[in-house]
């Protein structure tokens, strides 16, 4: 169980809802399997879609033969990129002084880069039919030179994915702060480390999906689709097929997971509406899981060179980073961005007076990057918190101590970083201090020292993380950072929420209800929380970046405020008092210390309605909208320390305790928070040791199913052990940060720093993720140990002569 | 080519003629109209699309329609009666899901599971839901839910064989 030791922060407000482990409104409906996704979506005649995808990572498309699809019975349509001259590109929402941008047409054209790269689009009947058609798509290709791993393609004699380019490199961008020169002359040590941040997959448990029915006598195009951008994909969509926005309305039923991997605009997303205005029916297309390893964006990959110039006191004096982000073959709407997000948060929680990072983006024969969960954080807390360890071991120091001493004072936030951020609130040395106490650690120290003796290998590992959330400001984001929340009073008093935010498993319907129902004074049960269908909510921008409370429940929030002056208004003028005298509690509008007046909520309301007797210039009715622009992000924070024994003869690692103090700010609901850390913590730890996503050398991905691609199963997860320390935020007025990706960003670099930690008398001192036992163990039988320690030497050795 | 089949799903009986190649939760969704049943892989490797055949939980995606004819199958719409079965109730109250999707499935494993041991630790638990993936939880919630359907469904139980004596 989650222990929650520290008390939860509430909100300001009657607080009778928020800071309470509140059930989820949302889950009734889910526990019974009555409620919809995508695929779940009937509609009369509706077809079903297909597509042939390209077996070759690098080809030249000589021909393609649709005559046997285009005639087997039960076929509508076949279609190739010939025939979708009318269909705009897949959409790159990044702007770069040199990003080089592919064309990216949504069915192939005379090439493919990637193996899945859509070819041919069959429409039929049935889904049977549809596959059966589509095997029959005969299509002729002349291999190509593959470009897979970064560093060869950025040299000369690489094969070019682009000619017109003239080079494999996407871009360059650099980012510099302070006298790094300096650092380095004034450094005792300078700490280096090569980091493999590898691809993976993001693998929400909902494939993606799409139904799109197009109606000519209305004009109306309505989307279904498993989204987490409903109203960036309406525009998108639009400009795709050449219809006016006002004609498209883009729905997002349930949504079986995302995590940023449905922040996009898929090839998909642009043929099937398309075909559905063409062939006049409604179609569907849902992913099959191998075409969701393959074709669904991955996540990162990346090459880090990383240097920590230091005095051997552990004063950090600088940061240099060369880092290579692996692009694949085309942008999606995001993919040049992620590694700017690293660079951004590559000093992480320390003072670093002198900072100095280049990025190359690199376009290989793959599947493109793009923001899976923690989108770009990840890989700079995993850079920074790994490179924090092997400094403090390169001292000779307690890496909690090393840390700690390079940490800002709490009195010096906002605290402005060397990548030119403004962290806005934290206090790095109280969550170190907790977690340290919970996790027992001088007692795992102690435990390690005696283990070291008698040849076990315990390690232990940390990281004190931060994170950027809440995104953002509009200035930062390429699409507008905002969020908008409309908040309607129904003349019955109920309450209906609109939101921009298009939670999917976030539970959103349940925290912006207790949110709402303590400035109302009235239940949770009383609120509705509608999101992700263009056509009822306001223009919105969605959910991801751990933004949906901060700034998605921010945007409600303010919309409730102007609500209250409305009602204050009103019941002032009902009531024969001041609006500022007027109290709205437990169901009741009424006079501050005057119990005799007052109204039933209900009532007051319904007078908004009737409008019969209202003040001077009082607009009838009850509703308001907000669009809510942050100042700034947000930084949570925190620290997670694990706790591993790893099997030096057979390289298996056991993770023996896990625990997790994050600091989000101010809590809405605790239940969910922890959902959320688990959740996060999970996939992280996957990364470290499970998750890999392989190709080839052909650029065939090699775990397109999930027998090969290791999403961890229930006994391959530890149990958490969570706390929080409540530190609010001064940019939203709930004080909230986000936790969406807490979990990912901290555990990854936790466990590795284990890991290493444990093997630290082999001689260990890095292993690339994913840390599978045979891996480990090739890293422990290639390793040198130190030569001062003795006792666990001998028993490596055997180690290795064993295996 | 097509076959005949009669399957009696949540106590209701379809008759339908198929496809031999017919997947049984495709059946389920496209015949019988019952979407609560998910698909994750079509491979038998996530859960997603766990029901009870004949009262045994099953990976419906690698099951053929032809296969169950004449076979009794429950699905997550089949288990509540006007309340909530136990472990739906357990996984509402433990916040035993977030996107929902693996959850059906996931229920119906436990199912399986708690028929068989009614009072599982939380390694046989672990273990128990190994054939179900969940991307969202950490497992950590839903472990939790099983003991505590666990709990609730023996406490039920206890209370019924009293009120037999």
């Amino acid at each position: 169980m989650a222990t929650n030791g520290k008390s939860n922060g509430k909100p300001k407000g009657n607080g009778q809802w928020v800071g309470k482990r509140f059930k989820r409104k949302e889950d009734p409906r889910l526990v019974r399997g009555i409620s919809h996704y995508t695929d779940d979506i009937k509609l009369p005649r509706l077809a079903h879609c297909v597509f042939v995808r390209s077996p070759h990572a690098h080809a030249r498309i000589v021909s393609i033969n649709t005559d046997a699809a285009r005639s087997h019975p039960g076929v509508l349509a076949v279609v190739t990129s010939s025939d979708l001259e009318s269909l705009g590109m897949i959409p790159c929402a990044m702007q770069m002084p040199d990003l080089k941008i592919p064309p990216h047409p949504a069915l192939a054209k005379g090439r493919v880069r990637y193996v899945g790269e859509p070819v041919a689009a069959v429409v039929a009947e049935d889904p049977y039919t549809a596959r059966d058609a589509a095997e029959m798509v005969a299509v002729d290709y002349e291999p190509l030179p593959v470009v897979l791993d970064m560093e060869k393609a950025l040299e000369k004699d690489s094969a070019l994915i682009y000619q017109d380019f003239g080079t494999n490199k996407a871009f360059t961008h650099a980012m510099k702060s302070g006298d790094i020169e300096a650092a380095y002359k004034k450094a005792d040590r300078v700490v280096k480390v090569r980091l493999l941040n590898q691809r993976v997959a993001p693998t929400a448990m909902e494939p993606r999906a799409i139904v799109a029915e197009y109606l000519p006598g209305e004009n109306r195009l309505t989307i279904w689709a498993s989204t987490q951008i409903p109203h960036l994909l309406k525009t998108q969509v639009a400009l795709m097929v050449g219809l006016p926005e006002t004609a498209v309305r883009v729905i997002a039923p349930e949504v079986g997971g995302g995590f940023g991997s449905k922040l996009n605009v898929y090839a998909e997303d642009g043929v099937v509406p398309w075909l559905s205005i063409k062939l006049g029916r409604p179609i569907k297309w849902t992913e099959t899981r191998r075409e969701s390893l393959l074709v669904t964006i991955h996540g990162r990959d990346t090459i880090n060179y990383l240097e920590l110039p230091l005095k051997k006191d552990g004063t950090i004096l600088g940061l240099r980073a060369k880092i290579l982000a692996d692009m694949g073959a085309y942008h999606q709407l995001l993919t040049p961005l992620i590694p700017q997000l690293t660079a951004l948060m590559l000093p992480g929680c320390y003072k670093i007076p002198a900072f100095d990072c280049e990025i190359v983006g690199v376009f290989t024969n793959k599947m493109s990057t793009d923001a899976y969960r923690g989108a770009g954080r990840p890989e700079a807390a995993y850079d920074i918190e790994r490179l924090m360890d092997c400094a403090a071991r390169e001292l000779n120091t307690d890496p909690a101590k090393f840390r700690s001493k390079n940490f800002p004072q709490p009195k010096e936030f906002p605290y402005t970083t060397a990548a030119g951020l403004t962290y806005d609130s934290a206090n790095y040395q109280q969550s170190l201090k907790r977690a340290l106490q919970l996790a027992g650690y001088d007692k795992l120290r102690a435990r390690q020292a005696a283990g070291r003796k008698q040849g076990k290998y315990y390690g232990i590992g940390m990281s004190t993380y931060v994170e950027i959330c809440a995104i953002g400001p509009s200035a930062a984001t390429p699409a507008g950072g905002w969020e908008s929340g409309t908040v309607r009073i129904e003349p019955t008093g109920k309450v209906t929420v609109l939101t921009g935010a298009s939670p999917h498993g976030q539970g959103q319907e349940t925290t912006f209800a207790q949110l709402v129902a303590d400035q109302f004074g009235i239940s949770p049960e009383d609120i509705t929380v509608i999101h992700g269908d263009t056509l009822a909510v306001p223009y919105g921008i969605g959910t991801f970046g751990s933004r949906g409370t901060a700034v998605g429940g921010t945007a409600i929030y303010y919309a409730v405020q102007k609500l209250k002056t409305k009602i204050a208004a009103l019941a002032a003028h009902l009531l024969g008092a001041k609006p500022d005298q007027i109290v709205i509690a437990n169901g009741r509008v009424g006079v501050k210390g005057n119990p005799k007046k007052s109204m039933a909520w209900g009532e007051l309301v319904l007078s908004a309605y009737t409008a019969r007797s209202i003040p001077a210039g009082f607009e009838p009715g009850m509703e308001a909208t907000h669009f809510f622009e942050p100042s700034n992000f947000t930084f949570p924070f925190g620290t997670h320390i694990c706790a591993v024994e790893v099997d030096a003869e057979t390289g298996e690692t056991k993770i023996e305790k896990y625990v997790a103090v994050d600091d989000c700010g101010n809590v809405i609901n605790p239940l969910l928070v922890d959902g959320q850390v688990h959740g996060g913590i999970a996939q992280g730890l996957s990364q470290a040791m499970y998750e890999e996503m392989v190709y080839n050398e052909d650029g065939q991905p090699v775990t397109g199913s999930l027998m090969d691609y290791a999403v961890p199963k229930a006994l391959h997860i530890p149990e958490f052990i969570l706390d929080r320390t409540v530190t609010p935020t001064p940019v939203n007025p709930m004080g909230v940060k986000g936790v969406g990706e807490a979990g990912t960003i901290a555990s990854t670099p936790c466990v590795v720093n284990a890991v290493c930690d444990a093997l630290a008398p082999l001689g260990v001192n890095n292993i690339d993720m994913p840390l599978k036992p045979e891996r480990v163990w090739r890293a422990i039988a290639t390793a040198t140990p130190p030569a001062a320690v003795t006792a666990t030497k001998s028993s490596a050795r055997t180690a290795r002569r064993t295996a | 080519m097509k076959k005949n089949v009669r399957i009696v799903i949540n106590g209701a009986e379809h008759r339908a003629e198929v496809e031999p190649r017919l997947l049984l939760v495709h059946f389920l969704r496209e015949v019988a109209g019952l979407t609560g049943t998910h698909i994750g892989c079509e491979t038998s490797l996530c859960g997603a699309c766990t029901v009870l055949l004949d009262g045994m939980a099953v990976k419906s995606c690698t099951v053929l329609a032809v296969q169950a004819d004449g076979r009794s199958v429950t699905t997550i719409e089949g288990l509540a009666q006007e309340n909530l079965h136990p472990i739906q109730e357990a996984f509402w109250e433990e916040h035993g899901l977030q996107c929902g999707y693996c959850t059906p499935g996931m229920i119906l494993c436990a199912h399986d599971l708690l028929q068989q041991n009614a009072s599982p630790t939380e390694e046989e638990i672990r273990d128990g839901i190994g054939g179900n993936l969940c991307r969202c939880t950490g497992y950590q919630h839903i472990v939790n839910a099983v003991k505590a359907a666990s709990r609730k469904m023996n406490q039920r139980q206890r209370a019924a064989a009293r009120a037999a004596d």
